[in-house]
This record gives C-alpha cells, sequence and structure tokens, in this order.
C-alpha cells in the first residue's frame, strides 16, 4: 500500500482503513475499488450503522449500476447515491457537506485522485483533514497541478508527465498541496530542453 | 527604542534582463555573511533579533538599504505578471493589518528622515519618501487602500514576507508576499502547516531540525523578534528565482564558466526573521534577500577563504537540494586563489 512507501514525505497523504466510529451519522464518499473498501467498513459495523449512513459512490466512467454498485446497494444505506467519476461526484458531496450534521463522522475511500477531489471538498467545507478517515483502494494515479501554468493533469501515471495545459514535460514531485489536491509538476528538463528523459509508468 | 540612521543613496540596478545590480563596497561589508564556520550543515541557527551590531544588515529590526527602489520596481514587475505571488486566505486580514503596522512603526522609528507614521485613533497617516507614498487611510477598512493590508505594506517592503497562523500547536502559512524566493511556490505551499511546506529540504527532517525549530517558534514573543540565516547560490542577481518561471531561468544554470563565475554567479543569503503579531497572534515571518557575487566576496579575505571552505565541502544532497551541482566546481576553483589554508577567525564578521 502507498501509507508505508510515501509515509516519511511530510507534505504528501498517507491513508489508513477504514473503522465504524460511533457518530451520530455517517457520510461515506467512495469511488471505483474503494467499493470494497465500505463493504470491509460494514463488516466491522454495527448492524445500525448503514441505517443511519449516507453513501456517495463513483463507480467509474461510462458505467450504469455495476456489480459493486448492486452490491452496496443491497447494504441497506439510509441514502444511495451513485456517480460516473470522482469529479462528477464532487457538487453533490458539496451539498451533502452543505447539510452535515454536527457528529457526522466522514469516510472517504478510492484512488489516489479520487482522495485528492474529496479531501479539497472536505476541507472547503471547513472540516479539519485531521478528522476525516481515508483508506486508499485502486490506482496510484496522481492529480498533477503543473506549477508554470498551474493546469490540473488528471490520472498522471508516468514519471515523466506532460502538462494536458501547457505542453511542458514535468518531474511529478511527492510535494503534495491539500488546497488544491494535487501534487506538484516542475519542468523537468528546463535546464537544457533538448535533454529529454523517457517516461517511466511508476503510479499505478 | 534603538538608534535611527539615514538612508544611503539608492542605486538603479535591475535583477533581470541586462542584470545591471551592483553592490557598493559599503553595501558588500553589511551584508549578513551566513557562515560562521568554514563548513556547513543544517542546525537550528535561531537567535534573538536585537541589538543590532552598528553598520551591518542587523542594526535596524528591518532594514532598509541601497537596493530599494531597484527591489520594489521588481516586486512590482513580477506582480504585473502574476497576481497569485501574494495570497492572503480569508481568516488572514487582521494579520495583514498587525503587518502593516508593524512595517510602519518599524521603518518610521528606524528611519525618521524617510519615513513618517501619525495615527490618531484608526486615522492613519503615513508617508514613504524615497518612494513618493503620502496615504491617509483607516485602519482596518480595506477600503481606503490601494491595496489589501498585506499587499499594500509589503509593495514597500524589501524581501518576501510570509504569515504563520497558530493553531494546534503549528505553524500555517496562510498568507504572503513571495516575489524573492529561492525556487518555492506560495501558491502551491499556501494552507500547508510547518512540516508540510518544509517536506522537500533533504537531511533535515530527519536530524529533527524541524520538531526543534517550531518548539523555538512557538515560544517567540511580541517585542522579542527572532531570526536566522538561510543561504544559496543563483546565476545573475535575479530576485525571482520562482518555480512558476523556472523553465525560463533555469538554463542560465548552466551559463557559469571560469571567466565568468567571479561577476555572475552570487551568493544568496536569506535573513529571516520572525515576529509575533499582536492582534491576530500570528507569526510575520520575512525572508530578507542580499546578494553577494563571487567577486564582492573576493574583497573580504575572510569571507573568500571561507566560503572556498565550504563549498568544498558541501554535502552532495545540499549541493544538488541547493541547485548548486552545474557551477559548485568552478566556484571552488576561482575561490581557491582565495585560500592559503590559514585559520579563519570565528563567528560570520570580517576581521
Amino acid at each position: 500500500m502507498s501509507t508505508v512507501q510515501y509515509a516519511d514525505f511530510k507534505s504528501r497523504p498517507f491513508y489508513g482503513v477504514l473503522k465504524p466510529a460511533s457518530a451520530v451519522a455517517h457520510l461515506i464518499v467512495a469511488e471505483g475499488e474503494g467499493a470494497q473498501a465500505v463493504m470491509d467498513l460494514i463488516a466491522k459495523a454495527p448492524a445500525d450503522f448503514a441505517s443511519k449512513a449516507t453513501l456517495l459512490y463513483a463507480e467509474g466512467p461510462y458505467v450504469s449500476e455495476n456489480s459493486r454498485s448492486q452490491a452496496l446497494r443491497e447494504l441497506g444505506f439510509a441514502r444511495f447515491h451513485t456517480s460516473a467519476t470522482a469529479a462528477a461526484a464532487v457538487p453533490r458531496l458539496h451539498g451533502a457537506l452543505d447539510r452535515l450534521r454536527m457528529g457526522t463522522e466522514v469516510y472517504l475511500t478510492g484512488n489516489e485522485s479520487a482522495l485528492s477531489l474529496f479531501v479539497k471538498a472536505c476541507t472547503e467545507a471547513g472540516l479539519d483533514y485531521q478528522g476525516l478517515q481515508t483508506e486508499h483502494r485502486g490506482s496510484l494515479a496522481r492529480r498533477m497541478q503543473c506549477v508554470h501554468c498551474k493546469g490540473i493533469t488528471e490520472d498522471v501515471t508516468t514519471q515523466p508527465a506532460e502538462c494536458a495545459h501547457c505542453g511542458l514535460l514535468l518531474l511529478v514531485r511527492d510535494h503534495y498541496s491539500r488546497r488544491i489536491g494535487a501534487f506538484q509538476g516542475v519542468n523537468i528538463n528546463a535546464e537544457d530542453p533538448s535533454d529529454v528523459p523517457p517516461k517511466e509508468e511508476i503510479f499505478r | 527604542m534603538g538608534s535611527t540612521a539615514s538612508l544611503p543613496t539608492f542605486k538603479d540596478g535591475t535583477y533581470r534582463d541586462d542584470f545591471s545590480f551592483r553592490n557598493s563596497p559599503e553595501s558588500v561589508l553589511r551584508a549578513p555573511f551566513p557562515f560562521d564556520k568554514d563548513e556547513y550543515m543544517y542546525a537550528v541557527n535561531m537567535e534573538l533579533h536585537k541589538d543590532g551590531r552598528p553598520g551591518t544588515a542587523y542594526e535596524q529590526p528591518i532594514d532598509v538599504d541601497e537596493h530599494y527602489l531597484a527591489e520594489m520596481r521588481d516586486r512590482a514587475l513580477v506582480l504585473d505578471e502574476d497576481p497569485l505571488r501574494c495570497q492572503s486566505l480569508p481568516h488572514m486580514e487582521m494579520a495583514g493589518w498587525d503587518t502593516l503596522e508593524l512595517l510602519m512603526e518599524c521603518k518610521a522609528n528606524s528611519y525618521p528622515d524617510s519615513f513618517s507614521l501619525e495615527r490618531d485613533g484608526d486615522q492613519w497617516h503615513w508617508i514613504n519618501r524615497p518612494m513618493g507614498i503620502d496615504q491617509r487611510f483607516t485602519f482596518g477598512d480595506a477600503t481606503t487602500l490601494p491595496y489589501g493590508p498585506l499587499e499594500y505594506i509589503t509593495r514597500q517592503a524589501q524581501g518576501d514576507f510570509v504569515v504563520l497562523d497558530e493553531r494546534a500547536n503549528n505553524l500555517w502559512m496562510d498568507a504572503g508576499m513571495v516575489t524573492t524566493q529561492a525556487d518555492w511556490s506560495l501558491d502551491f505551499d499556501i494552507g500547508m502547516n510547518f512540516f508540510e511546506w518544509h517536506a522537500p529540504v533533504p537531511l533535515a527532517h530527519e536530524k529533527g531540525i524541524f520538531e526543534r525549530a517550531i518548539k523555538y517558534l512557538l515560544a517567540v514573543q511580541q517585542s522579542n523578534p527572532a531570526r536566522r540565516l538561510n543561504w544559496t547560490m543563483t546565476v545573475n542577481p535575479r530576485l525571482d528565482t520562482s518555480p512558476e518561471n523556472y523553465h525560463q531561468w533555469g538554463p542560465e544554470n548552466t551559463h557559469i564558466t571560469p571567466e565568468n563565475v567571479a561577476d555572475k554567479l552570487f551568493l544568496r543569503i536569506e535573513l529571516q526573521s520572525f515576529w509575533r503579531l499582536p492582534r491576530s497572534n500570528a507569526i510575520l515571518f520575512p525572508i530578507r534577500c542580499y546578494f553577494l557575487s563571487m567577486r564582492d566576496l573576493s574583497t573580504v579575505p575572510k569571507w573568500a577563504k571561507r566560503m572556498h571552505r565550504v563549498l568544498n565541502t558541501l554535502p552532495p544532497e545540499l549541493s544538488s537540494y541547493k541547485g548548486l551541482d552545474n557551477f559548485r566546481g568552478t566556484a571552488v576553483d576561482w575561490l581557491a586563489q582565495f585560500d592559503d589554508g590559514s585559520p579563519t577567525t570565528p563567528g560570520p564578521f570580517p576581521d
């Protein structure tokens, strides 16, 4: 898991394992393979847990009601919504956060990019990031902000990686901004643009 | 209240394009040379920022020097191109007013011929003679100034300014004016805590430097500011070595030759200070940059000798992190002519 590999890089987020909290209500936001983390959470939780919980689930692009969604639906959540992608789930998450009751526990799970988006939405709503439960499941692909043009490139899997906005070849750093919800990308061959290092697929 | 001083004649140098920045001989000698020994490693090199030694950059709490107007012109150019270099999270407005008050008071107290501040309740009158500014405004009412309070006053003060909010036993970089930075981005780092924004620094986390430093900083009290020095090296006297523009200035890192190293390579000194602010309880963190070319250093025998030894023995991780690998050897070779191997006297000041 990513937690061990990067735990010593101080700005980089690290993630835990979702645990049922005793709370008046639960807000769970999951993406893709995070469905299994939700199953594992429910397996550990008291019987009335789902009846006090809202689940927002991003199934993955171009999917309608896949097998994961169906399995989650059967768990009996008080409210259950599906979205195509993590990005598409964010407006609904903002809405849920606007109506959040005091004493609600928040659980976030999914791939690295989805967690970036979900944590960012929660902190924008005024929640302390240290009070959020997070669990990483699925891809380590990164959201990356180009420090030069400020554009965000989604689902970065290679090192280095091209900025989708200005086209510069960027070193994908471990330095991470929670406010932006992205890792920092810095031009890798600024000193000698003719030196073009090969791309390696390392964030999978 | 300390001694007062008069400002020197201002120089017209530039920090970009033709790089006409030059130090006067007096400006070299007053610089805060950062090495008190012949080798360098990170340390919690913090001390009280008061009772400054006369004739040095430490003499006044907020130093104004011969490059004041040139540096303010450069800052205005940076902000025209990239307004994100000055940002303040919404809860930092009061800390901005605290900053404005501190900088106006310090300048008016230190340099009464050049700056004045008159206060009648919340009706304030600020005069900055070098910049030709005469401003009446209502303290606490940002609509009476042309910019927010932090931006207004830091467009009139040399060096970068970061404002740190204190919460949960940590310091959070929640506002700043950053145009003379050694390759870090306020826009990316704003909102981070002390450990997060220092994450890319090698070796220092393992040495416990940041744990000790934050304890010291959290204990900084009003009227007892602290300071430390940091350093790196920069090709050309470019104040704005930002990551935002790295793809533009990066190629210059490869332009140092034995023929041009004396005048093209600069020791970049950061005089960092830490001030507890009275209303917000935030900490103001000015990061003031001083440039000394290798030729400037060679005019002070102790400094040339010591610079030679520090560069020669610098741990490779630090050389790489500070971006010195392209030219460190060339600088060591050039400085060798000033190093006869004899011992240097303790402390940073010239003999």
